[in-house]
This record gives C-alpha cells, structure tokens and sequence, in this order.
C-alpha cells in the first residue's frame, strides 16, 4: 500500500465507473476495542462482494481523504482513506490506517468477486 | 502435565494458540503425543499489517496462513488443519454444521484432550462460538467417551465469574519455543514485541508470569 496519491485514485475509480463492479466495504474498531477500556462503544460493519454500478465516483479532502461513489439507487461512503494499491488483479484498494498502523476502514472496487 | 493419548486444539484465528497455550502445545509435543492444531479461519479481517502497513486487507489472508504454518512448525505441530471458515463469522454460521464439523474431528482423531475458548468467557465472538461449537460436540458424547476439555478464558469478568482457573502450567521450560511461536505471527505481533523487548531483557517479574503460566478452566459438563 502507499500512501494516497489523489490524482491517480480519481482515475482509478474513474475507471470502474458505469460497469458492474464488486466492493469489498469495511469500517471496524477491532474485537478488542470493549475489552481494553469499557467505556469504549464497540462498532463496526463489512460488506464483501456487493454487485453494484456507480455513475459518479470521487475521492475529496486533504488528507486522509472521503470516497463516495453514486450508485444506480443510492451511496456509498467511506472516511479516514490514507493509502492505496491498485494491485495485481486490477483492483482498486484502498484504506484507512490509524497512528498506530492499524486498519480502521478499507474500501475495495474489483471488476471480479473478491476471494 | 499429565501425558495425553492425542491432543486436539481448536482456535478460530492464528495466532489465537500463540499467547495462552503455545508452551502446553510445546510440552505436550516434546512429551511424544501427537497434537492435531483445527484453525477455523485466516485471521482475514485483522487490524494489524504493520506501521507502515506491508500488506493489504487482500494479501493478509496469504500472509497469516504462512504465519500459521511456521507457528505450528515452531511449536513442533504435525497435523495443522485450516477449516476454511471466515473471521468474524463463525457464530453467523449454521450451529448444527460447527458442531458436527468438530465432531468429525473428535471421531477421527479420538483425542484424550481438547482445547479451546471458554464459551461467554472469550471476548471475540469468534472465541465463544467456537467454543461453543466444541462444548456442543462434546456434550453430545456419552459421558464416559468425553475426553477431558481446558478452556481458555480471559473476560475481565471471566475469574469473578468462573472462579479461578483449575490449571496452571508452568512452561518456563519451553518459553524459548513459545516466544518463537509468538515471533511467527509477525503481523500480527510485531508491534506487541517492540514494547515487549526490554521487558523481556529484564526478565520483568510479571511479563514473564504471564509468559509462563498458561490457565486452563477445565468445561464441566451437567
């Protein structure tokens, strides 16, 4: 992963624009969060491998940055982006990653179905 | 520690049989008894992949599989079985289906010990269904054919709760092969280790209890 670099991820989501394309969706505090201070509220959500088809899709801010991509009926949103990977398989990674390192949030765009 | 015939261990992340039970996975192969390590999944959805990150959410799978395997290599594990499962999903999936995949288990391998999490007692919800699964595996055999189970728990709640543990091993003899086996899950790990090092060095009275002494709460069953 590097670090986001804005241009060369607008032309990537740009890319994938107006086809069918998969999404891999995550935000998480990890399963521990509770455990280590319990005033923590512990919250999260992941969704692999929805089919959807977005005509619009854009990576705003300054850094970590915002992605929202707008589907046929409705949204998607993600926060807290700081690196990306357009990798072997032609897929768009992208994530978050706090000041420890650890994942915070991760949104992937891919042609074909994640594993 | 007593010897076994066969010893099964049931965890649903790597790295889950590193820190609580390596040094008695350890003892257990240094004492000649085979020891079948059952890995429900590859740890997919993990936070760490390091500061700066080395992997991404799609190779961490490849990463922790490898991981797994020098964990068990270290540990001196012969029979390491990857079940397939996805993090994070273990108690989503059919009960009916986690129970009888640990009972195939316990039919082919007649273990005279298993381990696994505690049930309500284990934090991650992974932990507590898969030790949910084996206590329900278990229970359905007849009471003379069970083989015994140890229970790892570790909830703030889990020694008000349970009592204290039943099992204590002191590893220490081994602590060299668990240290490695730690070592072996990098990813997942390493950071742990940089705040570790000195401690470790120092011989920290109290790094070095929670090093060597591995708690077991031993399952009654009704």
């Amino acid at each position: 992963m590097e670090i986001v670099d804005r241009k060369r991820v607008q032309e990537a989501i740009h890319q994938f624009a107006n086809k069918d394309v998969y999404i891999h969706l995550e935000t998480t505090n990890g399963a521990y969060a509770s455990h280590y201070d319990q005033t923590f509220f512990s919250a999260g959500a992941y969704i692999r491998n929805a089919l959807v088809r977005y005509e619009l899709g854009k990576i705003t801010g300054n850094g970590p940055y915002r992605v929202g991509l707008k589907i046929d009926l409705g949204w998607i949103y993600a926060e807290g982006i700081t690196h990306f990977e357009l990798d072997e398989l032609g897929r768009l990674l992208l994530a978050g990653h706090d000041y420890n390192g650890k994942l915070a949030v991760a949104l992937e765009i891919s042609t074909t179905p994640f594993e | 520690m007593r010897k076994e015939r066969h010893v099964l261990v049931v965890f649903p992340h790597p790295d889950d049989e590193a820190f609580g039970v390596s040094g008695t996975i350890a003892t257990h192969v240094k004492n000649g008894t085979p020891v079948t390590y059952a890995c429900l999944t590859l740890g997919e959805m993990g936070r760490n992949m390091g500061n700066p990150p080395f992997t991404n959410r799609e190779n961490l799978p490849k990463i922790r599989k490898k991981e797994l395997m020098e964990a068990a290599q270290a540990l001196g594990i012969q029979d390491l079985r990857m079940l397939g499962f996805r993090d994070k999903t273990i108690e989503f999936e059919d009960e009916e289906k986690m129970t009888n995949t640990i009972t195939a288990l316990i039919v082919e391998l007649n273990p005279s010990l298993i381990i696994s999490f505690y049930p309500g007692y284990s934090v991650h919800p992974d932990h507590d269904a898969t030790g949910a699964a084996v206590v329900r595996a278990v229970a359905k055999l007849p009471a003379a054919a069970r083989p015994t189970l140890h229970c790892v728990a570790f909830s703030n709640d889990c020694v008000e709760k349970l009592g204290e543990a039943d099992i204590i091993h002191d590893i220490t003899q081994v602590n060299d092969i668990k240290l490695a086996a730690i070592k072996a899950h990098r990813s997942q790990t390493e950071q742990m280790f940089a705040g570790m090092e000195e401690k470790l060095k120092n011989q920290d009275p109290e790094v070095m209890a929670r090093l060597n002494n591995e708690r077991f709460w031993t399952y009654k069953f009704e």
